[in-house]
């Protein structure tokens, strides 16, 4: 299991995963940019099922609530409130732990699913599996949704896992048990300062990781120093050239429009999975 | 005062340059960096620190191993799974709910906040500005946005200034809709690829879940026009002012490898477009009228 992710947004995480994916043939991938998923736009899938994602939140039976607060007064989020003949829960703050009906003296609170978002579940060329989870509007909860999305990963084909900008919760979700993780990366001050978050990220999960560098040529060597002085491997770079970034604009995997990249990208699935082979 | 949030759903896009180059052209701000888990505004705005203080978001758990007595009630009632088979705690899994104390019958569980980040107020070149730095794996980042949203308005409040420009966060989830309570504007930086498309129509579909108004920006709108044209169409459809169209510049990146906005050190076609835009901003701002609607839907 590999995941594709980098700090900043619009590195070309989406660009590197699905043309990994797309290289290897019999794979399977895994968008979990919940919030805004991408990949499926680059691919000829078709849907097969789709599955919904919910959490359990407490619903209060007020004839039995005697206005007690025990409740509000657990639950750590804020999520309820108890005024002298009514409560009110805010759903959208709510973790779903379940406190509040173990404190609840009454029996008052049961369970009742809220929904957060849908998984996805589509089939493409040459045994291409994809699953992508996509977050509900307005709705603020993402990591339940990463968790359902990997839930459903394959233990039989490679799975390449498109992962949110960032290094928040849905970062630290998508990374959790797996294999090795891309970092891709522009050689850019903001590329490089957000490629330093992502690799103490990787090292706090204990991930091995490594580097491509996207849209190499412009900005500055930086990265390349940082990757020399601490031993971390870049895997590929791509350069900046406006032909790449057009059929990417138009939603053309680069191994689509320029197929000699293809090689390039089963050289760094193989170049991977000896790493991790030899990891382990 | 007015807020303004640089959004864009899709990461990447030009939120962070386009913010402090408005900050700049605007003079009368504050500034909030409300992208807390990979914050770059400092990188071209270069503040000199003035106040820090520690941000402790969710609790954590611990376990003393010497009371405990490996009966597994904790782990059994955690709803996150952040507690193994054999009773050891997975800090990045806890999210503090306390469900674990409760249930364990020898006491054995203590809950303490926990040191998640820097909240930061500085001094720059465009204007005081609040920034924040999440600490590795740790959660929280919208109580974290929160924080640095509330610091902003009553810097704003206190030094008289017009407005708080405010860099979001890429995506739609919890530290996005943090970054929009209670805002006036927000503006949407895109750019014309498939995925530019998409996601902005899921950007739009939220602000619009919390009834805010929202103006868009094309950047590097002549690398793929045809996709241009699209976004165009969108917007006029959905009733959304085009407020800036800026091109594909070279210069954009020179600055920021200067540690610069592109408008300080450039009258090229970026650093133009980007002026154009500015007055045109101001005018939705201030046209909306109304006082700022204070703590709607905070969160």
């Amino acid at each position: 299991m590999i995941s594709v992710a980098s700090g900043k947004g619009g590195t070309g995480k989406t660009l590197v995963a699905v043309n990994l994916a797309l290289s290897i043939g019999k794979a399977q991938l895994l968008d979990c940019d919940v919030e805004e998923p991408n990949s499926h736009l680059f691919l000829d899938i078709k849907e097969t099922t789709v599955r919904d994602v919910t959490i359990q939140i407490p619903r209060i039976d007020k004839s039995k609530c005697d206005w007690c607060k025990k409740c509000a007064e657990f639950c750590e989020f804020n999520a309820l409130a108890v005024f002298s003949d009514d409560v009110m829960v805010f759903e959208e703050l709510c973790h779903g732990c379940g406190g509040c009906s173990m404190v609840c003296p009454k029996g008052a609170i049961s369970y009742v699913p809220r929904h957060l978002g849908t998984v996805l579940f589509s089939k493409g060329e040459g045994g291409l599996e994809h699953v992508r989870g996509v977050l509900d509007i307005g709705e603020p909860k993402a990591t339940p949704v990463v968790k359902a999305v990997k839930a459903s990963a394959s233990k039989d084909v490679p799975v390449i896992i498109d992962v949110s900008p960032g290094a928040g919760c849905p970062v630290v979700e998508s990374l959790r048990d797996v294999d090795y993780c891309v970092l891709v990366t522009e050689p850019t001050p903001f590329g490089i300062h957000d490629l330093r978050i992502a690799m103490a990220l990787c090292r706090a999960l204990r991930l091995d990781f490594g580097v491509v560098v996207n849209k190499d040529g412009i900005g500055n060597d930086e990265v390349d120093r940082l990757c020399k002085a601490e031993s971390v491997p870049i895997l590929m770079r791509i350069p900046f050239d406006l032909e790449i970034t057009r059929t990417s604009a138009m939603g053309k995997p680069l191994v689509k429009a320029i197929p000699r990249w293809t090689e390039d990208f089963r050289r760094m699935f193989e170049d991977i999975r000896k790493r991790v082979g030899d990891a382990k | 005062m007015k807020q303004i949030a640089i959004l864009s759903g899709k990461g990447g896009t030009g939120k962070t340059t386009i913010t402090a180059s408005i900050a700049m052209l605007l003079g009368d701000c504050v500034l909030a960096d409300c992208d807390v888990d990979a914050p770059d505004l400092h990188l071209i705005i270069k503040p000199d620190v003035l106040e820090e203080e520690p941000f402790s978001g969710l609790k954590l758990a611990h376990i003393d191993e010497r009371t405990c007595t490996r009966c597994g009630a904790c782990r059994d009632a955690c709803a996150f799974g952040a507690i193994s088979d054999d009773i050891k705690l997975d800090p990045m899994s806890c999210e503090g709910c306390s469900v674990c104390r409760l249930v364990c019958p020898v006491g054995a569980i203590t809950m303490s906040p926990r040191d998640s980040g820097q909240l930061f107020v500085s001094r720059t070149r465009a204007g005081t500005m609040v920034h924040a730095l999440l600490n590795i794996a740790e959660e929280a980042s919208g109580k974290l946005v929160s924080k640095v949203r509330e610091k902003a308005r009553r810097i704003c409040e206190k030094e008289g200034k017009a407005y708080v420009v405010i860099d979001g966060p890429p995506g739609v989830g919890c530290p996005v809709i943090a970054t929009l309570g209670g805002v006036d504007l927000v503006l949407l930086v895109t750019e014309p690829t498939v995925s530019g498309i998409h996601d902005m129509d899921r950007m739009v579909a939220t602000a619009r879940f919390f009834d805010i108004p929202v103006a868009v920006c094309i950047n590097k709108h002549d690398v793929v026009p045809e996709n241009t044209a699209k976004l165009e169409k969108y917007c006029k459809g959905n009733g959304i002012d085009v407020v800036g169209k800026i091109p594909h510049d070279p210069e954009v990146v020179r600055s920021m490898v200067d540690g610069k906005t592109v408008v300080e050190t450039s009258d090229g076609p970026a650093s133009k477009a980007i002026k154009e835009m500015v007055p045109r901003l101001v005018k939705a701002l201030d046209g909306r009228g109304g006082e700022h609607r204070s703590g709607t839907k905070e969160r």
